[in-house]
Parts: C-alpha cells; structure tokens; sequence
C-alpha cells in the first residue's frame, strides 16, 4: 500500500511535471506536448516510488534501467530527471535550444540519468531484453521498465523484442504502452489498428496488465504485480489521455507535435494549477 | 604467401572458442549460426549465447542493450542481412551512444556466390563508412582475422568485421601482428602502389608478381582498417609512386576504394584506377566464377595498373 502522505508527494510532482512539461516546449516552440502529458503519472510513479535508482551516482550498477522508447516524450522525462536532482530544473528552459544537454529527442551522452538515446521508434523493448538479460548473466537484482507508445507498437521491431522477451523468459522487465490511442496522423485505429492489443500480448506469450494510467496508485500496483511474476515478461497497457491535464489538449491528436501559444499557455497553467488546488484542499 | 586456404569464418569459430573465457562477451545471432560460425561459441557458452531468429533489427538492438548494460556484445548475420536491415539501428544506438557492439559479419562480398545477388552484399562498406563513430576491419586472411576480431574486442565503442564464406590464401603467419587503424606494405615497389583490402589482397599480390615479369615494380598495400584509414601510408604511397590502383570485393562507388580516393584527392593528388564490383548487382555462380565475371581478379588489377601508369606518365 501506498501511504496517503506519498500519494500526496506524487500527485504534486505530476503536477510540477507537467507544468515544466507546457513550459518546456512553449519556450522551445516545438516538440510533443500531447504525448508527454499522456505520460506524466506513468513516469511520475517510476521514478518518484517504484525504481530504484540514485540521481548523485547515475551509474548505480544495480539501478533499475528506464528505457524511454517513445523519445518524443523527452520533456517528461527531462523533467522527471531535473525533479529528481539529476540536474538542476532550471536547464529545462533550455529545451531545443543549440549547445543544451536537452537535445529535441533524448540523448545518453548529453544527460545524466538517460540510460539510451531515442526518438527512432520501435527500438526501446528490444534494447530493454539486452539490459534485462545482462542483468541475469551477472545476477543482479535489477528491474528495467521500457515506455512505449501505442502507435509504435506499429514497428515491426516492436514485435520481434516481444517474441524474444517471452522466448527467454525476461521476467525482470516491465513494458509500459501509453496507449492513448492517438498518433500524428490520427486516431490509432483509423490509422493502422494495434487492436486487439491486449490479445497480442497475450498471444505472444506477455503477462498483461490493463490499468487506467492516470491512477497513480493503479500503476505502482501494476509494476507490483509485475515483479511477482515469474518465468514471463509483463506489459501493463496504461489507458492515458493524450493531453491530459488541460481540457483543451485532451484527445486531441493535433497536440501531438504542436505546442501552446504563449496565451494559452497561461490558461492552461490556470487550469493545472486549479486541479492541483482542488487536489490540495 | 603460403598455398593453404582457409576462410575467415572459420577462423571466427575458433576465435569465438578462445575468448568464451571473457565475461564480458556476449553473442547473438539470426539464425545463421551453423553458417557463421558462432554455434561454436554457443556450444562453449551456451548462457552467453542469444539466437534472435530471423530478426536483424532485433540483433542489433538487443545487442546495443547489452552494450548499454556494460557488455561487449557481438552480433552475427549474413554482411547484406546484418547491415542492410537494421542500419538505422546500428546507426542511431551502436554508432550513436558509442556502444561496444561488434558486427561481425560472414558471407561478405561475392563468396556466398551460389546463393545469388539478393545473399551477397557489395554495398556494406559504403553505408557503414558514412556513420561517425564506426570503425571497419576487412582482413585479409585468417590469421588476421583473429587479431582484428580480438583488437576489435578490447577496442572501446563500435566495429564493424566483415568476413567471408570462401576460403581465401593464408597470408600471414602467426608471427604479424595486425594494428588497428594501421595498413601494411606487404611488397615495396617504386612504380605505382596497389592498395587493396579483405580477399583481394591475395590477388593484389598475384597481380604485383605478374606485373614484376612485365618489367613493373609494384608495390602492394594491404589496408585492413577501411576506418578510421591509414592516411600515412596511402599518402606516402603516392608521394613515392605516383599512380594508385585500389582492389575491393564491393561497389567499385563509396567503398574502399572510396576511402582511398578521398585521402589522395585532399592530400596528395595522383592518378587513382579502381578495381571493384561496376555498380552491378550479383548473380548465381561460384564464388571464383562470379569474381571473374565481375572483374575482381588478379588479371583485371594488372590492367587497372597499366592504365593509371599510362596516366602517370601521360
């Protein structure tokens, strides 16, 4: 069980995350504000309660590995990194910027805390089977939990890494799909349908876990459920809203590679800084 | 140069077999193990071994998690199915982030001859040598082979070594010691210098005794390390020469000879013939058959000589 007192913890870093997050791109004037917001809470339960991991000594040999393979949602996880301390807040700003650590899609070399370079989709399960594997040969304890977007699950290499995962029985890895159900060029369904998704998983031999993945709660229980099972890889497909926080980005596929104007900006603050007082009182 | 063949495949079997000791290393392979060699590695090491299937992309994927998890990672295919495929993958992880993962690959070239165009692959070279951080091995024998794979092992970050199905003439003896990065003049000649790498080198020789009995002192430069390349000695080579024929098993456009050309072209100008496959796809054929359909022998260097002499001169 989560305690009250953490839940409370959690909910204001989603909220800080997520204003970083409209911030971040809004000074930037380009990036993936709907696909970053999808994901907040997903990435706020990881790194602010499940992994296990130490921002002043990055390469903790035993850290649990976050394997970002939907690079679009870089500023949520910058943000996430910059809470944690890994480096100070204030870089956020810098987003997109010539000569920033924080390039447009994520890169290892530039920031501490970021274990792999992405933005090419497809590519983060099967990088996720070879960290998982090492970590067995050598018998270390860790787990590695990978974020992939639905419209990813498009990739074909999406499909190889969960044939191997289940073939080796990668049991210390976790797949998370933001299925949000929205993708630059439309709905995923209309563009090119993943469904039956949770079927495919099954059938390809994955433990699946359908929760709703604003419910922090919900999600640190999942990744609980995941580290009891054995001799099989778990996917927890997260049911997020693209957007969500600010009711007019909500479903709305067009936030997918657009940010705010600086004018609705400020209204969507408003609207984040309402909820989290509603929460608060 | 002995008259003992032996294939450079079979040379990474062995290889494989005596660093299974290390650790570090793991293997992974899509389902051509028997043909690659590396079922020798998997017999020895069966828990540091992975077989991916028919998957090239998932090979170097899963092998750059590996590598992002602190291991030497080696992923093996077919040269066309481990690099045409999963580029993009060894270009924005391996060659990216730096990783230590060593694509070695079999079958280069035109030695998986009977198989047919859509098995050979004479264009790896050129789409590999424009990714910043690769470094690229073609030996030239066994023997070679060994040492570069294990110089590629304790090199840090990304190699590529492409190997071959066909057995090739045993050059040097266990007495050379292959450099990384380095070439090596393997018969010093003041006419012109024919530098040439992987299977051709054998050739390159051939072609240098005939030349000799033509009256024309070649010299003969066997480069390895297509990159980072050896500038010096194919610099001095056309400082002392003047005139140089490059002999690559691939496109005669962006490959070694490529390499080669850019070295001269910014730093010492000279008459440059290339010996190579003229931007053609293969076919079914022997391996010997298919090199002298498409021009790779020791016959079609001595021409490519003369003519850049001719050029030299005129």
């Amino acid at each position: 069980m989560v305690s009250g007192e953490r839940l409370k913890e959690l909910a204001e870093k989603a909220y800080r995350i997520r204003r970083h997050v409209l911030e971040m791109t809004t000074a930037a004037g380009s990036g993936h504000p709907g696909g970053s917001l999808s994901c907040v809470d997903v990435i706020t339960a990881l790194y602010f309660h499940v992994m296990h991991h130490d921002p002043k000594n990055p390469s903790l040999p035993d850290r649990d590995r976050f394997v970002l393979s939907k690079g679009h949602a870089a500023p949520t996880l910058y943000a996430a990194l910059a809470e944690c301390g890994y480096f100070p807040v204030e870089e956020l700003k810098n987003l997109r910027k010539f000569g920033s650590i924080l390039q447009g899609h994520p890169d290892k070399n530039r920031v501490p805390g970021v274990e792999n370079s992405s933005g090419s989709l497809g590519n983060g399960l099967a990088i996720a089977n070879g960290m998982a594997l090492a970590a067995k040969i050598d018998g270390r304890p860790y787990r590695v939990y990978a974020l992939l977007g639905d419209g990813e699950c498009q990739e074909g290499l999406i499909w190889e890494a969960a044939m191997f995962a289940a073939h080796y029985k990668i049991d210390n890895l976790t797949a998370i799909v933001d299925r949000n159900g929205l993708q630059i060029d439309g709905p995923t369904e209309r563009v090119m349908s993943v469904e039956p998704f949770a079927d495919k998983w099954r059938s390809f031999g994955w433990h699946v876990i359908e929760v709703d993945g604003h419910d922090i709660p919900a999600i640190i229980g999942a990744c609980e459920e995941a580290k009891r099972v054995r001799g099989r890889p778990t996917v927890i497909i997260a049911h997020l809203i693209k957007g969500r926080g600010v009711s007019f980005m909500e479903w709305v596929a067009g936030f997918h590679g657009k940010t705010l104007s600086p004018k609705d900006l400020e209204k969507a603050l408003a609207e984040l800084d309402a909820w989290y007082e509603g929460l608060a009182a | 140069m002995s008259t003992a063949m032996k294939s450079t495949r079979d040379a990474y079997g062995e290889c494989l077999v005596e660093l299974s000791a290390d650790p570090r290393i793991v293997v992974l392979d899509a389902d051509t193990s028997v043909s690659t060699r590396t079922n020798k590695f998997a017999a020895k090491c069966p828990d540091r071994f992975f077989n991916v299937g028919c998957a090239e992309q998932n090979l170097v994927a899963t092998a750059a998690g590996f590598a992002y998890a602190g291991k030497t990672a080696i992923a093996t295919a077919y040269a066309i199915f481990a690099t045409g495929r999963p580029w993009e993958q060894i270009r924005n992880f391996v060659a990216h982030d730096k990783l230590n993962v060593k694509i070695i690959v079999t079958h280069a070239g035109l030695t998986n001859g009977p198989d047919g165009a859509s098995h050979h692959s004479l264009e790896d070279i050129a789409a590999l040598r424009v990714i910043p951080n690769m470094t690229i091995i073609v030996p030239a024998d066994a023997e070679e082979a060994k040492q570069a794979i294990r110089a590629a092992v304790e090199h840090p970050g990304p190699c590529y070594i492409r190997l071959s199905r066909a057995e090739s003439p045993v050059i040097f003896g266990p007495s050379y010691k292959f450099e990384l990065g380095k070439g090596v003049v393997l018969r010093d000649g003041r006419d012109l210098a024919i530098i040439a790498t992987g299977n051709m080198v054998a050739k390159a020789l051939e072609a240098a005794e005939i030349l000799e009995k033509k009256g024309i002192n070649a010299r003969v430069i066997n480069i390895s390390t297509i990159k980072p390349i050896d500038r010096e000695i194919v610099l001095n080579a056309a400082r002392e020469t003047g005139a140089v024929v490059t002999a690559e098993e691939h496109n005669a456009i962006g490959g070694f000879g490529g390499a080669v050309a850019e070295v001269l072209g910014a730093g010492q100008p000279v008459p440059v013939e290339f010996v190579g496959v003229r931007d053609r796809f293969g076919q079914t054929g022997e391996t010997e058959e298919l090199y002298e359909t498409y021009g790779l022998t020791a016959e079609k260097i001595v021409e490519a000589s003369k003519r850049v002499l001719s050029r030299k001169r005129g």
